[in-house]
């Protein structure tokens, strides 16, 4: 259901030139030949990618592409920090499913994007990156905003260019989109020269790339799947334990469809939430350091994991000399590098979720016609059991708590085309513990870097991407300051988000361990002094802003906040000291699971 | 364990810099390097002896390919393939000595390439195991500058590597 309206405002630099016209005027005769600046075959490459926005902040190197955008449909969203940039553009990838587009300048523009591509690069997401860089002459000198992007990012990107003739722009374009979204996605990044981007070229873009490095393997191995389908049969103590790869190839129905074929139980990764609906009686929801206690029981104690896209990350295995000991493993992933990394895989299946799970389903029909499942009532009754037995759990004692508001954000926007994002630390794991996600694309959240103020700008990338979204972030107080400035971005672009702030006043996960492993030594965490009253805040962006206190103020203020179309900032003052339970202490194994239970 | 790693790429600026830094970030130790173009001027072959104590070579290799500019890497076994590293060792070569030092390169097969009052600097070509000999055996003498190619291989036949 649309309830709220929205729609992109024309941002200030766009006209109604459209790009054919400006191109005509300024095509030279000459064998037909198209005669564009390299800003120009950037935009025009752009477009002919299907870019429809892009994020960003101009400056001296960029000028001539911001010049060239100037007569382009593309939307530029001027941002206020480049990170907000990057990371809207990876929301709005995340989002969409299409590759997220943002833009620097050299120098502090460029290394203000390097956590947002960080962030990228670790959770997989398709980013192109475009960069200004001081002209070719001085590349080398310490010229005046000079960085040298393309070194500093060399670890976290999946691929760099500096480009150095504006001949290459058309080709380099073509090539950054298709890698950025093929294979295991990633960010691009492509470092423009001033010089570059002004030189005049006859423009022609490529139909097809051609990188003799580059072919990732979509297909699963027939044999490896054939030998999984007969594992899976025959396993007594399955688990599918599915990540965000899942996601990425969306194959979240052919995931359900496989789960319900077998009747095996569904654990996600944070980044596989939405890959399985958490709603679902054979989900078991997020497992690893904040997971459910089910979850993690039920990994460890199973005798073969069906890993999909997902890459047994440390918050996930815990103490991995003790992790799920007694089960073979099947490893579905289309990066063979994560295949074996941290966990032996005995049966690895390189390809693309999507295409291996249908494959998978096929092979398990046909084995099925003359094999029968193995007998799982025991595991299954031991599951239920130990669902029955460890629920998640918070105590309810008057005070409001994050829990509780999570839960009610839950209730009110389940039934909606709702988009989640979140911040960092404990405002997140309360949003994953108590958000039973349904649907892919539907829960934004920063896994592997773990970056702290994803969640607003992620939010702002993620409504431009999907407009009738009702989209909600979970943040805390902490996360929220340091990206608080571009509330001016969702402000002047009437983006209806809800910014729903647990606020502790701390840097909450950090106190939590400190209480937990560093005897209440609160060393450096504590913001409640200096922090600005969010209220007050929001209203000086032109935000509504909104308290809440208690608990029987949250549903009345979500209602308000939802219904309206304006950008809301809602200021929960939850409980202090509230923990994040279950949790597995660092370095323990998963089976040793501390706190949440019930009195 | 030492590896040899023949790595085929793209020859592009920054693909040596990309190769160093996956190494260094992911914890693997390279103990020599040798890039040059290879037959085709757009293409260079990198010979990588890596010193592999916890990771398996498999994640080496699946970490290379991941590298856009990568188009082939082989592991290549010693017994299956010829390699050889150029070593110049400058010496000294008082008269009194001159003589012992170029019986030894001789029995070596190396050459002397460059002569002064005090000093020789020898060529030296062949296998890890030559090199160092030939080097312990100089050594007495006092070895004063020495540079190493690292290692280059191929594999033997008609076979083609990575």
């Amino acid at each position: 259901m649309r309830v709220k309206f929205f729609r992109l405002i024309p941002h200030p630099l766009t006209t109604n030139y459209s790009l054919t016209d400006y191109r005509l005027s300024r095509r030279l005769k000459g064998g037909g030949k198209v005669r564009l600046t390299g800003a120009q075959a950037i935009v025009k490459s752009l477009e002919k990618e299907g870019v429809e926005i892009i994020f960003g902040i101009p400056g001296g190197p960029l000028l001539f592409i911001h010049d060239a955008l100037y007569d382009s449909k593309i939307h530029h969203i001027l941002m206020r920090h480049e990170q907000c940039a990057a990371h809207a553009a990876d929301g709005y990838a995340r989002a969409t499913g299409k590759v997220g587009v943002c833009m620097a300048t050299s120098g502090p523009g460029a290394t203000n994007l390097v956590t947002g591509i960080a962030n990228a690069h670790m959770d997989s997401i398709p980013l192109v990156a475009i960069t200004g860089q001081v002209p070719t002459p001085v590349i080398g000198t310490d010229a005046f905003q000079e960085a040298d992007i393309t070194g500093i990012t060399l670890p976290i990107v999946k691929h760099s260019y500096l480009v150095k003739d504006a001949n290459e722009l058309p080709r380099v374009v073509k090539e950054a989109f298709y890698i950025a979204s093929t294979g295991r996605p990633g960010p691009v990044l492509i470092d423009v020269p001033r010089d570059v981007s002004q030189a005049v070229i006859n423009y022609k873009y490529p139909e097809s790339v051609d990188l003799p490095g580059y072919k990732p393997t979509y297909r699963g191995h027939a044999k490896q799947i054939r030998q999984a389908a007969k594992a899976i049969i025959e396993a007594q103590r399955p688990i599918i334990y599915a990540g965000g790869g899942v996601i990425l190839s969306d194959a979240a129905e052919d995931l359900k469809e496989l789960a319900e074929l077998t009747q095996i139980h569904v654990t996600t990764t944070l980044m596989g939430k939405g890959a399985f609906p958490e709603t679902h009686p054979l989900s078991l929801g997020m497992l690893g350091m904040h997971g459910s206690k089910y979850a993690n029981y039920t990994m460890n104690e199973s005798d073969l994991i069906i890993a999909i896209g997902a890459r047994f990350d440390d918050r996930v295995t815990g103490k991995l000399s003790e992790f799920a000991r007694n089960a073979k493993v099947i490893h579905i992933d289309i990066d063979p590098a994560e295949i074996s990394k941290s966990v032996f895989t005995h049966i690895p299946i390189v390809g693309d979720a999507k295409n291996v799970l249908r494959a998978l389903i096929v092979a398990i029909r046909k084995l099925l016609e003359q094999e029968k499942m193995a007998d799982r009532s025991a595991w299954d009754a031991q599951i239920r059991e130990w669902k029955k037995k460890n629920p998640l759990h918070y105590k309810q004692d008057g005070n409001l708590k994050p829990q509780f508001v999570v839960e009610q954000i839950y209730d009110l926007t389940k039934d909606r085309n709702t988009i989640i994002t979140t911040g960092i630390g404990q405002n997140q794991m309360w949003a994953a513990q108590y958000y039973k996600v349904t649907k892919p694309r539907t829960f934004l959240s920063s896994g592997g870097l773990g970056t702290m103020g994803f969640g607003m700008p992620a939010a702002i990338g993620a409504q431009f991407g999907r407009p009738d979204a009702t989209v909600v972030v979970i943040d805390g107080d902490g996360s929220f300051q340091m990206v608080s400035q571009d509330l001016a971005t969702a402000i002047y672009n009437k983006l209806p988000i809800n910014i729903c702030i647990l606020n502790n006043g701390y840097l909450g996960m950090v106190r939590q361990w400190q209480e937990l492993f560093y005897k209440k030594r609160y060393a450096a965490v504590d913001l409640a002094v200096g922090t600005p009253d969010f209220v007050k805040l929001a209203e000086a962006y032109g935000a509504m802003g909104l308290r809440v206190t208690k608990p029987e103020e949250v549903r009345p203020a979500l209602e308000k906040a939802i219904a309206s179309p304006k950008t809301v900032v809602i200021d929960f003052v939850i409980a202090r000291e509230e923990n994040v339970f279950p949790m597995v202490a660092p370095g323990a194994p998963i089976s040793q699971m501390i706190g949440g239970d019930e009195e | 364990m030492k590896h040899t790693i023949s790595a085929l790429v793209e020859n592009k600026p920054g693909v040596l810099a990309r190769i160093s830094g996956l190494f260094r970030r992911r914890g693997f130790n390279i103990h020599s390097l040798a890039v040059g173009p290879t037959e085709n001027p757009e293409i260079s072959r990198m010979t990588i002896v890596v010193d592999l104590e916890e990771r398996p070579l498999e994640q080496v290799t699946k970490q290379l390919y991941k590298l856009i500019n990568v188009i082939k890497i082989s592991d290549l076994d010693p017994r299956e393939s010829v390699e050889r590293e150029l070593v110049l060792i400058k010496v000294n070569a008082p008269a009194q000595v001159r003589p012992e030092i170029i019986e030894i390169v001789d029995i070596f097969r190396a050459k002397i390439i460059d002569v002064s009052r005090t000093t020789l600097t020898v060529e030296v070509t062949g296998t890890e195991d030559k090199v160092r000999a030939m080097e312990d055996l100089l050594r007495p003498y006092g070895i004063r500058e020495l540079a190493r190619t690292g290692k280059v291989a191929l594999l033997r036949g008609g076979k083609a590597g990575g």
